[in-house]
């Protein structure tokens, strides 16, 4: 069963990339036992039986129980339109977002969540007929007070995790702060250290930005210690 | 009355020099517009063309949209001082049947069923032309579409064959197509051997149509490489510069 | 006009696939056989030519109106040719009220590109005074009844109508042109017949019928003249062919369009016998 690519090469819509009985992992697709790479990215064969393609680009499209980082862009009677950075906007109910029954017709809701306002929710319903249902009741989600907001390319948040979230516990251990990362490409950074907040903004751009790099867990740690040292942060 | 120009010399080249079946120089730069979500820039002989991609993105008025795939939209446009003869900013005739044979020759290369009610929108803008202006622009916007990230069967490549002076030719430039005998605008998915494009006009036999497709792969194919090269070496050159 | 799309139910679709995995078609037809056409020519004696074309249910009718107009500056010896079409609601519940959309636009220019590669009108003869005054022929297309393969119905219109045009005698004293109250055959030279193609699934049809439009993958029509050799093709619908499918549809489309011609001759001939 031949794989026409070596690990992380670089492919084009298109290309061929095996032939024979693997499993099709993301972005790719398959005709006749030949798989193709749908999008450009790296091409990568996992267990030795998973082909798949990370891209280089791509938009995000939710998933149930996904974390977000959402924008609140317009309010209607009983829900609130989020732009959660993705082709389709977000719905949040009333009953989603406050913890007591209230009575639509006697309070504003603008008082809770008003046009501008960020949030971290989860979403809870979506299956492209309908637009994604979030919510905001569960801990850790709700209206963002204060903090750095950084958005980057929803493919490369993996990468910012890293594997098993090694690349952000490292960010939050060394850095003083706590890190939620939306599966939608927005990160929320809050520091008790102004300074180190801001510098954890540029790192994420920075992991972005070299996510193909090898050896980036250490790469960034090393930036973080000297800058440390050298009295930045 | 204009003269008809010799399109072929006694030595079998062509007003620029070119054999019959050379094409003309081609660059495809990718993602030159930052604000798009993909975008290419061609030159192609003396064509010179913007594509930019918006999308998948939601899609206002709602009722334009499909319940089970993406709407693709594409809009093809030729700057008013694109050609000798200043043309009028608004959409010719031309300009909107050219936008949806565009689109028909995209479309079967797009995943749109895994972006139900959205758009994803192709703008087209012809900076200078000088014949085969159509092909160009699709082999720029598969181009742009990859770069955005939208999900593909396989690039799209187009090349325009003709009949000057009687012989079968590739890639026509404006003049030829102008006093040749036909043009034959082609747009295929090499790595799937379909066609996606195919227009006729002028007068051609039954036989001198297969010649025609022939040809037209030919020089699709060099044209498809030079897609996958384009796209891959903006990937190489990014990420390298340190934070 | 902007045209909604009508949706078909999956039944339907899973029928016609089904008919034709067994080489027919939902209304009886094999796939390589084309519906009735009947023809009647100048049904309208204020134009200077014209005809309605029926294949099937489709109806389409075509004027030709004769203007006498200025020659474009590159061609100032040869007359003008334009060709529109309108898809107007009265032919369909999914033709909406509007200026012409795409789908008009794409049917004017083929039938155009399909008359003027074919040279079916001597546009030379059409010149009176070389630089200043020609003939302009203004070919209007109509639809009036929408059941599949517009593109054909209004080619064999236009056709049609320009085989039977009569315009005006004319004479010129000092580059005045005076317009005579006589009559005179336009020169159509050659002939240009159009013959559309659907593929659905893997299968190709001739002559779509509007349910197989519906749900077709790709359309091919390819135009020939009275030799068989073609002037012009165009591939519509967002799916695709192959090469061999091409060249398929171009042997199989030579071979209806001359079967076509000679019903077209036929019923010229009895029209001009009554």
């Amino acid at each position: 069963m031949p794989v026409f690519f070596t690990q992380r090469q670089i492919v084009a819509p298109g290309d061929l990339l095996a032939e024979g009985n693997y499993n099709l992992g993301n972005n790719v697709y398959s005709i006749d036992g030949k798989i193709y790479s749908s999008v450009l990215g790296l091409a990568e064969i996992r267990e030795g039986r998973i082909i798949t393609v990370i891209p280089l680009k791509g938009c995000y499209i939710p998933k149930v129980n996904d974390i977000v980082i959402g924008k609140v862009v317009d309010v209607g009677i009983a829900s609130w339109l989020i732009d959660i950075n993705s082709p389709y906007t977000g719905y949040l109910q009333v009953t989603d977002a406050l913890s007591k029954p209230v009575d639509i017709t006697k309070i504003q809701l603008r008082k809770f969540l008003d046009i501008g306002d960020i949030i971290v929710a989860k979403v809870i319903a979506f299956d492209l007929m309908r637009d994604p249902q979030l919510t905001i009741k569960e801990s850790k989600l709700g209206k963002v007070e204060r903090g750095s907001l950084v958005e980057i390319s929803p493919v490369k948040v993996p990468r910012v995790i890293g594997k098993r979230g090694s690349m952000i516990s490292m960010l939050e251990r060394e850095l003083d702060c706590e890190i939620i990362v939306g599966q939608n490409g927005r990160i929320l950074v809050t520091g008790k250290n102004k300074a180190r907040e801001l510098f954890a903004v540029r790192l994420i751009k920075m992991i972005e930005k070299e996510a193909h790099v090898t050896g980036l867990t250490d790469k960034i740690k090393n930036i973080i210690i000297k800058a440390k040292k050298e009295g930045v942060i | 009355m204009k003269e008809k120009p010799i399109l072929l010399n006694e030595e079998g080249l062509r007003v620029d020099g070119r054999k019959l079946d050379e094409l003309r120089s081609i660059e495809i730069k990718v993602g030159v517009l930052k604000n798009a979500d993909g975008s290419a820039y061609i030159v192609q002989g003396k064509n010179k063309i913007m594509v930019a991609v918006y999308g998948p993105r939601e899609l206002h008025p709602r009722h334009l949209s499909l319940p089970d795939r993406a709407v693709l939209r594409c809009r093809y446009h030729m700057a008013p001082f694109s050609v000798p003869e200043r043309k009028s900013p608004a959409p010719s005739r031309r300009e909107v049947e050219l936008s949806k044979v565009i689109r028909q020759a995209l479309e079967p290369a797009l995943f749109l069923e895994m972006f139900p009610r959205t758009s994803i929108d192709v703008f087209i803008e012809v900076l200078q032309a000088d014949g085969g202006t159509r092909c160009a622009s699709i082999t720029a916007a598969a181009v742009a579409l990859a770069d955005a990230g939208i999900p593909m069967r396989d690039l799209v490549a187009a090349v325009a064959v003709g009949k000057i002076d009687g012989k079968i030719a590739l890639d026509l430039n404006h003049l030829e197509d102008q006093y040749g005998e036909a043009d034959i605008p082609v747009a295929m998915m090499p790595g799937l051997n379909q066609i996606t494009l195919l227009q006729a006009d002028g007068l051609i036999t039954i036989e001198e149509l297969k010649e025609v497709l022939e040809l037209a792969k030919a020089g699709i194919m060099q044209i498809y490489k030079k897609q996958k090269e384009a796209l891959k070496s903006k990937y190489i050159g990014s990420g390298e510069e340190l934070g | 006009m902007a045209k909604s799309e009508e949706i078909i139910p999956i039944i339907k679709k899973k029928t016609i696939e089904a008919l034709l995995g067994k080489n027919t078609r939902i209304d009886g037809r094999k796939l390589d056989e084309y519906r009735e056409i009947s023809v009647e020519f100048n049904v309208i004696e204020k134009a200077e030519g014209s005809a309605i074309v029926n294949i099937g249910n489709t109806m389409v009718i075509a004027g030709v109106k004769s203007v006498l107009g200025k020659p474009f500056p590159d061609t100032p010896d040869e007359g003008v040719l334009i060709v529109n079409t309108e898809l107007i609601p009265l032919a369909s519940p999914t033709f909406e009220p509007g200026p012409p959309g795409e789908d008009d636009i794409e049917i004017a220019r083929v039938v155009d590109r399909g008359i003027r590669s074919a040279k079916v009108v001597d546009l030379k003869k059409l010149c009176i005074v070389p630089g200043k005054s020609v003939w302009a022929l203004y070919i209007d297309i109509y639809a009036l009844n929408h059941d599949g393969n517009l593109m054909d119905a209004s080619g064999l219109a236009a056709y049609c109508a320009l085989v039977c045009t009569k315009i005006p005698k004319h004479a010129v004293e000092n580059e005045n042109v005076k317009i005579l109250e006589e009559k005179e055959e336009l020169p159509i030279q050659h002939e240009a017949i159009p013959v559309t193609f659907a593929k659905i699934g893997e299968k190709i049809v001739v002559d779509p019928c509007y349910e197989e439009e519906l749900i077709m993958d790709a359309r091919l029509t390819i135009s020939f003249n009275e030799e068989g050799k073609i002037c012009a093709i165009q591939k519509g619908g967002r799916g695709m062919f192959t090469a061999d499918e091409i060249m398929y549809c171009a042997e199989l489309g030579r071979k209806i369009s001359r079967e076509i011609s000679e019903k077209i001759k036929r019923m010229l001939e009895n029209a001009q016998s009554t």
